[in-house]
């Protein structure tokens, strides 16, 4: 069974006067624990489809199975849910809440999302500063951290619920190039410690060549499927 | 929901210069609607007091038609021996009644030897008298105040005691007619000078009623009106209620109402300045409403519009609509409870200042009326009240709109 699998996905825009189709008849599957890339030029369509995997959006037509639920047949209540029980986010602009302190922002989707009793959610943090390194920042707060130590954050956050899949929209896209390698070697560190599935958008070359899994986009079609380092399903 | 007050608290904070602008809107609204309930409230009670203790009484009976033409002060509708005894029957089995008082009105033409002029007066029992309207010794502004009047005495108003140059101790004739219209005139001293108040009867002087039934020829013990005094001013309906049934109910012979209750609201000009104090009051609570509407809608907005990739961000991550709309209701409803707590502790204070101070007013002709503005804790609960649920509301819809972002939309917002 795989944790993700696209049947001929679409999906149109419709504007007032135009239709936009920003994915076109996309098929693809990726399995449990595995490291996938998304590439392509801007307007390719890999945030579209990233949205549409993290249950944000509905494909227009086709199948879209991800972690076995039919993400298309949700309602705006249910894909929270299923949102906050199996999917993880890092963003582009990490997207920490600036009013939280590092340990807070990583106990956030605890609190709010899956509402764990206090004990195991302060051990489950410290477990997950931890893992990322960034124990020595936990109770600075989002302003007072670099962008790579932002994302560390964000990655934790992301894991913390032991959701099974982490979407990653071009994570480091505002970082260094020392500070993108070390995030891409962290989240691959992450796959191998917790076995959680990483798909990522990206058009950094740098931040490809680490993927094991390569989908190229172009014009919202998939155009190419390469096996990076590992070698994965398509 | 500890979690979510400690991030609405935060969120607050993050923009301290506009929550402190919005919290000092709000505490100015608290403050005026509790400064002026509190200062026209003290004016109100006091006026109200005052014509109650001093003159009318809570509730007022009379013979049916007596109140109508009371300005010719009628000798012809006085209550008889025989109504007075029932009446009397009622107010003693009515817990609810502390007091009465039964009295005369009348006209005399009051001489000093000198020069003559109108007065009028009103004849009461000295002791029932003064447990139903227990200020209207402290009226008298010249003389004893012990007893109040005595057999032969007579308190005068205030300009009469002036326009005729009688002084305490002064004798004085009392020439007045009676029912059949016959002319009796009595001699009577002057035991003090009464301070004239704001309303019906508020001028007039008093004397003895056995000296009026003397002076008018009334062998009978019968009265002009009953004045009667509760145990508690809100028990005012339900007696005024009670009355009505067993006195108003009862029929003359013609089978008309023999007798007329009303309470002091229908005796006195002054209800209706209560009772635009009472709208005064209404406005400056909507005016209030209005402050607090505007001012959190307009900053629950702003932080709804800054916040949106935040938003976005909190939607993406799985937190329900529902969660997110309690997030940024809690912010309004704090800062209602913010501004409520720091209008109700500056109004407390500002109340004790003019307590200490001392708030003094003239009304009419009454000079140097002492304040003593207070505040009820059901006046601040429904304050606080109104305050917290307008804010509540007005942070309602910037929260729906937060909650039914789309979240793709709001992480793309810049």
């Amino acid at each position: 069974m795989y944790l993700v699998e696209s049947k001929k996905i679409t999906k149109i825009y419709q504007t007032e006067e135009v239709a936009i189709t920003a994915i076109e008849d996309v098929s693809f599957t990726i399995d449990k624990g595995s490291f996938v890339s998304f590439v392509g030029p801007s307007g390719s369509g890999k945030s579209t489809l990233l949205n549409m995997i993290g249950c944000l959006d509905p494909p227009s037509s086709g199948s879209l199975q991800v972690v076995g639920q039919d993400i298309g047949k949700m309602s705006r209540n249910q894909a929270a849910s299923f949102r906050g029980e199996n999917i993880g986010f890092v963003f582009q602009d990490f997207n920490l809440i600036p009013v939280l302190s590092v340990a807070e922002n990583v106990e956030y989707p605890l609190i709010m999302v899956q509402n764990w009793p206090a004990e195991k959610r302060k051990k489950r943090v410290a477990e997950m500063l931890e893992a990322v390194d960034i124990s020595d920042q936990a109770n600075k707060f989002p302003g007072q951290i670099s962008g790579g130590q932002k994302q560390r954050v964000a990655i934790a956050r992301a894991l913390v619920t032991n959701a099974p899949l982490v979407l990653a929209d071009e994570p480091t896209a505002n970082l260094d190039r020392k500070s993108a390698e070390r995030i891409v070697d962290l989240m691959k560190k992450m796959r191998d410690e917790f076995g959680t599935t990483f798909i990522f958008s990206t058009h950094d070359p740098r931040v490809v060549q680490h993927a094991e899994t390569i989908f190229t986009l172009e014009d919202g079609r998939l155009v190419s499927l390469e096996q990076g380092e590992g070698g994965n399903h398509a | 929901m500890l979690n979510i007050l400690k991030i609405a608290t935060r969120n607050l904070w993050r923009y301290k210069r506009r929550t402190l602008l919005t919290s000092i809107l709000i505490t100015l609204g608290v403050m005026s609607v509790l400064l002026f309930v509190s200062v026209s409230g003290s004016f109100k009670n006091m006026m109200v007091g005052q014509i109650t203790d001093s003159m009318l009484g809570h509730i007022q009976i009379h013979k049916k038609g007596y109140l109508s033409s009371l300005d010719s002060l009628p000798l012809d509708r006085n209550l008889s021996e025989k109504q007075m005894k029932k009446v009397r029957q009622v107010l003693e089995k009515d817990e609810n009644v502390e007091a009465f008082s039964p009295r005369i009105r009348l006209g005399a033409m009051f001489s000093n030897f000198a020069e003559t002029t109108n007065v009028r007066l009103v004849a009461v029992n000295p002791e029932l008298e003064m447990k139903t309207v227990p200020l209207l010794a402290n009226r008298i502004i010249k003389g004893k105040k012990d007893g109040l009047i005595g057999r032969g005495e007579i308190l005068i108003p205030e300009l009469v005691a002036r326009g005729m140059k009688v002084n305490i101790g002064d004798a004085i004739v009392l020439v007045a007619s009676n029912k059949d219209g016959s002319v009796n005139g009595q001699t009577f001293t002057v035991r003090g000078v009464l301070e004239g108040i704001v309303g019906p009867g508020g001028r007039d002087g008093v004397i003895h009623i056995q000296d009026a039934r003397e002076l008018l020829r009334i062998s009978s013990k019968e009265v002009g009106e009953v004045a009667i005094r509760l145990t508690k001013m809100n028990k005012l309906q339900n007696v005024y209620d009670s009355l009505q049934q067993q006195i108003g109910s009862i029929k003359n012979k013609k089978g008309k109402p023999a007798f007329e209750i009303h309470t002091w609201e229908k005796l006195s000009p002054f209800f209706n300045i209560a009772r635009m104090i009472d709208l005064m009051t209404l406005f400056i609570k909507v005016m209030l409403v209005a402050i607090v509407l505007v001012s959190i809608m307009n900053v629950m907005i702003m932080a709804v519009y800054e916040r949106i990739n935040e938003i976005g961000t909190i939607a993406a991550i799985g937190t329900k609509p529902g969660k997110i709309l309690s997030l940024f209701v809690t912010e309004g409803l704090l800062l209602g409870i913010l501004g409520s707590i720091t209008g109700i502790a500056l109004s407390l204070g500002a109340i004790a200042w003019m307590n200490a101070i001392g708030l003094s007013f003239d009304f009419g002709r009454q000079k140097g009326l002492l304040l003593a503005p207070s505040i009820g804790i059901s006046e601040i609960v429904m304050v606080a009240g109104i305050v917290i649920a307008i804010a509540v509301l007005g942070s309602l819809q910037p929260a729906i709109k937060a909650a039914r972002m789309d979240p793709i939309k709001a992480l793309r917002h810049v």
